[in-house]
């Protein structure tokens, strides 16, 4: 039997608005790896995943997702959304924004099972928001509601989770608790993972591979094949050093107009 | 006057069990909407589709005037109006900001229409009133009868399409993202929520129809915060 991949573009080429965003991308994400997409603002990490979620209609090539191609989205898919905070009214506890990412694209009302509240409060657990299962999602601060948010991803034991920036708004103690809890998915369900993030710092350790989006093109390789100063200087076309600083990477030097945000990030991840 | 002469003048209930059964009609009547509008309301609170309700109840007073100045049955009229709103609306209004500004045009046209029909209106002027504000003492058997399979078509669909018109209402992106249609159920839910208000008009009003797809619902939010509990607290409002 031939594996079947997790996620795989072929010579994809996404544009919006008759901006090429990135071309010729070949990527496949077998399961159980976990590749970190990084890149300055705009160079379309976001709309990655509108491809692969058929939101986005690629220019050109294939997505295909667990073998089949790609959908308008799918229960096989674990997704943590760009953080957008609820509204403080929002009728809505944590235990069931999590219970909609269980079974929340099944038909009737469904009946509160044993299971389904187990499964729940777990996944709450996992990400250390067990207590605030019965508190509305509106209370709960941004680094709370993110954490619920990748409980929800979670629950449904996903063979495919594209997360979105999990990390932001998360002090430095749930950053690796969220990102343990990423990582034993990964582990003990086979799933890919592709996971944006605009500091490689707190998941350099479980990173099979890095794809880094420009807007002058892209590099897919191991993160220390791809976080080298001649490497990054090739793809901004200006000279990027990558500076090792007690083992955290931290990059200068990216052109500005293309990548000031990234930039400040970039330093700010070196010293927090 | 004093307080006791002004709330004897106000409330007398020494017939109450006679006018109990003269009204038994509008008592069913009311008990039916209230449980649809409780239903209802949870998701026009949570989808933001307050101002949608008022102007889908615009339209359909227009239809009914329509239907009353042509002579063809009003809940029909009412009906065809209140569909057609939420239908523009479903399929013009997608985000947000473009659902209201269509509801803004379509408002003031729903309210002009119906306004024009009934001044073109031969007939008893107690009618015309009824549509603005309802007959819930005058509902007789044949509307009786509309309004309960309308209430259990408007609720058999909320129930099938529970979880994944809850998702799509609270969470859109992630719904979209795990596979649920949200465009298709937004339409679903317009649909449903055109015939809840084409029911209501007849038996409170275009004006208070607002009053029984939000208010308990918008109430209910402030004090249950999980989905099954403010929809209990909010169907035995009325």
């Amino acid at each position: 039997m031939t594996p079947v991949s997790a996620l795989e573009f072929r010579s994809a080429t996404a544009r919006v608005g008759g901006r090429v965003l990135w071309a010729d991308l070949d990527l496949r994400v077998e399961p159980g790896e976990f590749v970190a997409v990084l890149g300055p603002n705009g160079a379309g990490k976001s709309s990655l995943f509108r491809a692969v979620l058929g939101q986005l209609p690629l220019a050109a090539g294939t997505v295909s997702v667990l073998g089949q191609p790609a959908g308008t989205g799918s229960a096989d898919i674990g997704y943590v959304p760009q953080q957008k905070l609820f509204d403080r009214g929002t009728a809505l506890r944590a235990r069931d924004l999590v219970a909609l990412g269980r079974d929340g694209q099944r038909y009737g009302p469904g009946r509160p099972t044993a299971a389904r509240r187990q499964a729940v409060l777990a996944a709450l657990e996992h990400t250390g928001m067990r207590r605030a299962a019965d508190t509305p999602v509106g209370l709960l601060s941004g680094g709370e509601q993110q954490r619920v948010r990748i409980a929800q991803a979670l629950v449904s034991s996903p063979r495919l989770l594209l997360a979105d920036e999990p990390l932001l708004s998360l002090d430095l103690q749930h950053q690796r608790a969220v990102s343990d809890a990423i990582d034993e998915h990964r582990s003990s369900a086979q799933a890919g993972v592709v996971f944006i993030t605009h500091d490689i710092n707190p998941i350099l350790g479980m990173v099979d591979r890095v794809l880094y989006l420009t807007a002058s093109g892209h590099v897919i390789g191991r993160p220390d094949e791809v976080f080298r100063s001649e490497v990054l200087s090739r793809l901004y076309g200006t000279e990027v050093d990558v500076l090792d600083i007690r083992g955290r990477i931290v990059v200068v030097g990216p052109p500005a107009e293309s990548a000031g945000h990234h930039h400040a990030d970039s330093a700010h991840g070196g010293h927090a | 006057m004093d307080g006791t002469d002004l709330w004897g003048t106000l409330f007398d209930f020494r017939d109450y069990g006679a006018l109990l059964v003269l009204l038994h009609n509008s008592v069913i009547a009311g008990a039916v909407l209230g449980l649809m509008g409780g239903l209802v309301g949870y998701f026009v609170m949570s989808r933001d589709l307050a101002f949608a309700v008022h102007g889908v109840s615009e339209l359909s007073f227009a239809g009914a005037a329509g239907a009353l100045l042509i002579g063809v049955d009003v809940v029909t009229g009412s009906l065809v109006g209140s569909l057609l709103a939420a239908v523009l609306i479903g399929v013009l209004g997608t985000r947000a900001r473009d659902r209201n500004s269509v509801i803004g045009v379509l408002m003031p046209f729903g309210l002009g229409l119906g306004i024009l029909f009934l001044a073109l209106y031969p007939g008893r002027s107690g009618n015309r009133f009824g549509l603005l504000t309802g007959q819930i003492v005058a509902v007789d058997n044949p509307q009786l009868l509309v309004l309960v399979v309308v209430s259990v078509l408007v609720i058999a669909t909320l129930l099938v399409v529970w979880r994944p018109l809850l998702f799509a209402s609270v969470d859109e992106e992630v719904a979209a993202a795990r596979g649920v249609p949200v465009r298709a159920l937004s339409l679903v839910f317009m649909v449903v929520l055109g015939l809840a208000t084409a029911v209501a008009i007849h038996v409170i009003g275009a004006l208070l129809v607002l009053s029984l797809l939000v208010t308990p619902a918008a109430a209910a939010a402030r004090i249950a915060s999980s989905p099954p509990s403010s929809r209990c607290s909010a169907s035995p409002s009325r």
